[in-house]
């Protein structure tokens, strides 16, 4: 839906660009195809890894293995994987709910959405075009202390963990 | 970067003869990563080219006196509601907030912004929010967004200070 929006918006925009000044409107496709082409290869790479490490990886084994053992151990599974998947909101969330239903604490489920959301392994190549490799890894390393803070804060909320 | 360019190539194409050869032999979990791949690809294929056209639009028509202006050394604290409101409202996530952090940065925002920017198109999106409440309870994200703001905030600015006191800049890859 949003998508759509999206697209619809971009319509607009540039329709609106081309009739005001077409010579500006070819500049910024030109730009736009520019960024667009020199990204290509990272973005078909870090798609390659999410479809291989999806097919690969069972559900049932992720439930076990989050169900399984100490909060805290659990947690650290969570964000590890969380950290090194990447997926659509329409894909993540509904697995976040399947964990929660079959008995997966809270707080394991917020450290795997957390970091999936924040943390960006798969993206680090892309990442490292723009920040530089130091910077990207120290972004991510305090976003994935963010994620565990939060994670806390959700099992603690939910009364699975005591402070 | 020669390298690296090399082994992106070399991956991508083990890739394509490993998903083929699935098909070809019926492995099934080669079978599944091509469909799940096809997934991803037509989402990414729909997003991507609007916002790079987006991005495009923005670079030739908004002045940098503006972003200068609102989003740069000089602008208060309100930077960081414009971070949450404008990754609040952008589609895709990280992937798609890193080309156009780039845009902003090169007309002049700071990188407090920049940080709390790319922070937030992780943490926040509207409507991976909304998936979240339907399936998780609004409990669980009402929590999540009262710790999770202010850290990403605060870790976002200091970051940004840092970094900024040493000169920092960020790249622009397609200017290589």
């Amino acid at each position: 839906m949003d998508t759509v929006l999206v697209v619809v918006i971009t319509a607009i925009a540039l329709t609106t660009s081309a009739v005001i000044d077409p010579q500006k409107t070819i500049l910024a496709l030109r730009r736009a195809l520019k960024r667009f082409g020199s990204l290509l290869p990272s973005f078909l790479t870090m798609l390659a890894f999410v479809s291989l490490v999806l097919a690969l990886v069972p559900q049932a084994a992720i439930v076990y293995y989050l169900g399984q053992g100490r909060l805290v151990e659990a947690s650290g599974i969570a964000a590890v994987l969380g950290s090194l998947s990447l997926m659509p909101g329409f894909v993540a969330f509904p697995l976040a709910g399947i964990l929660a239903q079959n008995g997966v604490a809270k707080m394991v489920v917020a450290a795997f959405t957390t970091t999936l959301m924040m943390v960006g392994v798969l993206t680090y190549p892309i990442e490292k075009q723009y920040f530089g490799a130091k910077v990207t890894i120290v972004r991510n390393l305090l976003s994935l202390a963010v994620a565990m803070l939060v994670s806390v804060a959700i099992g603690v909320y939910f009364g699975e963990i005591g402070l | 970067m020669k390298k690296t360019q090399l082994l992106t190539w070399a991956f991508l194409s083990a890739y394509t003869c490993f998903v083929v050869s699935s098909f070809i032999m019926g492995f099934e979990p080669g079978e599944r990563t091509a469909k799940s791949l096809l997934l991803f690809l037509r989402e990414m294929l729909i997003i991507l080219p609007p916002a790079f056209i987006l991005i495009g639009l923005f670079e030739v028509w908004v002045p940098k006196t503006l972003i200068e202006r609102h989003l740069g050394q000089g602008s208060g604290l309100a930077v960081y509601l414009w971070a949450f409101l404008l990754a609040g409202t952008t589609v895709g996530g990280l992937y798609v907030s890193f080309p156009v952090a780039s845009a902003l940065q090169s007309k002049g925002a700071r990188l407090g912004f920049i940080f709390a920017y790319v922070g937030f198109s992780g943490f926040c999106r509207i409507p991976m929010t909304l998936f979240e409440i339907s399936f998780l309870g609004s409990e669980f994200t009402l929590v999540r967004y009262l710790v999770g703001v202010p850290l990403t905030l605060f870790v976002s600015d200091r970051l940004g200070w840092f970094l900024e006191s040493r000169g920092y800049q960020l790249r622009h890859p397609e200017h290589d």
